[in-house]
């Protein structure tokens, strides 16, 4: 027993320290540093895969014709929306629970890419819905709640951007990312719950995708492009708020004043 | 965990659930204002306001599309497999208007219980695929001699 116990502690401590490695502002700004390129090419090369695959060698729809295709942006671009909420709304906890700096710093580099994606599945749903549908928007619960993370994103940097003080800043921000995370259930399940325009889940549920496989390929592809794109830019926003946050750190000192020797 | 971090997380614990609970609360206060279209046996059964604009959603009953030539007219029966309702339209519908598909129309109860729409939404489903799939499952459909139901 006695053991054990022992063993959960050196557990906890090395998982700990682990974490308080990897999360120090100098070791992250190095390791996204070699890790950029990496994500930028996937982005680029699956973005290719996927716009080909998507808007030319995907059959057409039964119903929708080629109009269908838009598809292959604002589904992904409306899987974004939310998978970057969560990732801020997670970081939230972290920062206000642990006091992790770089949980403060990834979401509010997150919020800005956020905000774009949500604009983009907005702006694409409104067109795809004007020939489809017959109108370029309804107020049905899909469209609004997707409409109130566009505001939650804004309201996000508003706030950070009130406040002089960054780290106070951060915090208020964390609240209200939590504070709004009750928002994603709601646009997920908007269409199960109550009567909207807006279709069903095609893909994101439990049953099998109601999507053709080869229609299915170029849509994931498309959702891989689009996380690495949102990595990518991500890393490129945290670490200038990094270098700026801890300007008068010694290790960026030491990484942007060249030593004598040099 | 040091007692001041169970204490943060604790707080955040409730500081999400009672938003939850708040907004839950309140969706479900408003629940017809977010239901976007009634079904007709709601409007059957009278649930639908009177003399106000609502809206209700069902499929296009196969057959049941009149046209008056020389206008843009069109009258045609909705379902949601239950109840039956007429709708009367004069405007330009959209490009999935067809008998079979669910459509949203918004307009308001006539004298005879008929539905005049100001605006016709065509509502699509979650299903795509080619449509020499969608022939083919047509086919087995009709031998099975079941429906298809697109709503």
């Amino acid at each position: 027993m006695s053991i054990y116990i022992i063993d959960k502690k050196i557990m906890i401590k090395a998982t700990w320290s682990f974490i308080q490695k990897f999360s120090s502002p100098p070791h992250f700004y190095r390791i996204s540093g070699k890790m950029q390129p990496w994500f930028m090419a996937i982005f680029i090369g699956t973005l290719i895969y996927g716009l080909i695959g998507g808007l030319y060698l995907a059959p057409t729809d039964y119903q929708q014709g080629d109009s269908f295709r838009i598809i292959y942006v604002h589904v992904p671009a409306a899987w974004m929306s939310m998978f970057i909420y969560m990732v801020m709304a997670f970081c939230a906890a972290v920062a206000l629970i642990w006091r992790i700096k770089l949980a403060d710093i990834v979401l509010i580099s997150s919020a800005p890419i956020g905000a774009m994606f949500t604009a983009i599945a907005l702006a694409t749903g409104s067109i795809w819905g004007k020939p489809m549908w017959g109108t370029w928007w309804v107020w049905d619960a899909r469209l609004t709640a997707e409409l109130i993370l566009l505001f939650l994103y804004l309201g996000i940097f508003a706030l950070y951007n009130a406040v002089e003080d960054k780290r106070t800043g951060s915090r208020f921000v964390s609240i209200l990312v939590l504070v709004g995370v009750v928002n994603i259930p709601i646009i997920h399940y908007s269409v199960e719950w109550w009567a909207t325009l807006h279709q069903g889940p095609t893909v994101t549920k439990f049953d099998k995708p109601s999507i053709h496989i080869d229609m299915l390929i170029p849509l994931l592809v498309m959702a891989i492009s689009f996380k690495c794109y949102y990595i990518t830019t991500m890393f490129s926003r945290a670490r200038t708020e990094l270098l700026e946050r801890e300007s008068n750190a010694k290790w960026v000192t030491k990484l942007l004043v060249p030593t004598k020797a040099d | 965990m040091t007692p001041a971090r169970k204490k943060r997380m604790t707080l955040i614990g409730v500081l999400i659930l009672g938003t939850a609970l708040a907004v839950g609360l309140i969706l479900k206060a408003m629940n017809e204002n977010v239901m976007f279209f009634f079904s007709p046996t709601q409007v059957m059964a009278g649930e639908a306001p009177k003399n106000k604009l609502f809206r209700v959603g069902g499929m296009v009953v196969e057959g049941s599309v009149v046209r008056v030539p020389n206008s843009v007219k069109v009258q045609f029966d909705l379902t949601d497999n239950a109840k039956i309702i007429t709708v009367e339209y004069e405007g330009i519908l959209p490009d999935l208007f067809r008998e079979g598909q669910g459509i949203i129309a918004n307009g308001r109860l006539d004298a005879k219980g008929n539905v005049i729409a100001d605006e016709v939404l065509a509502k699509h489903d979650e299903n795509y695929m080619p449509p020499e799939v969608a022939a083919t499952m047509q086919r087995v459909a009709d031998k099975d001699g079941s429906i298809k139901n697109k709503m």
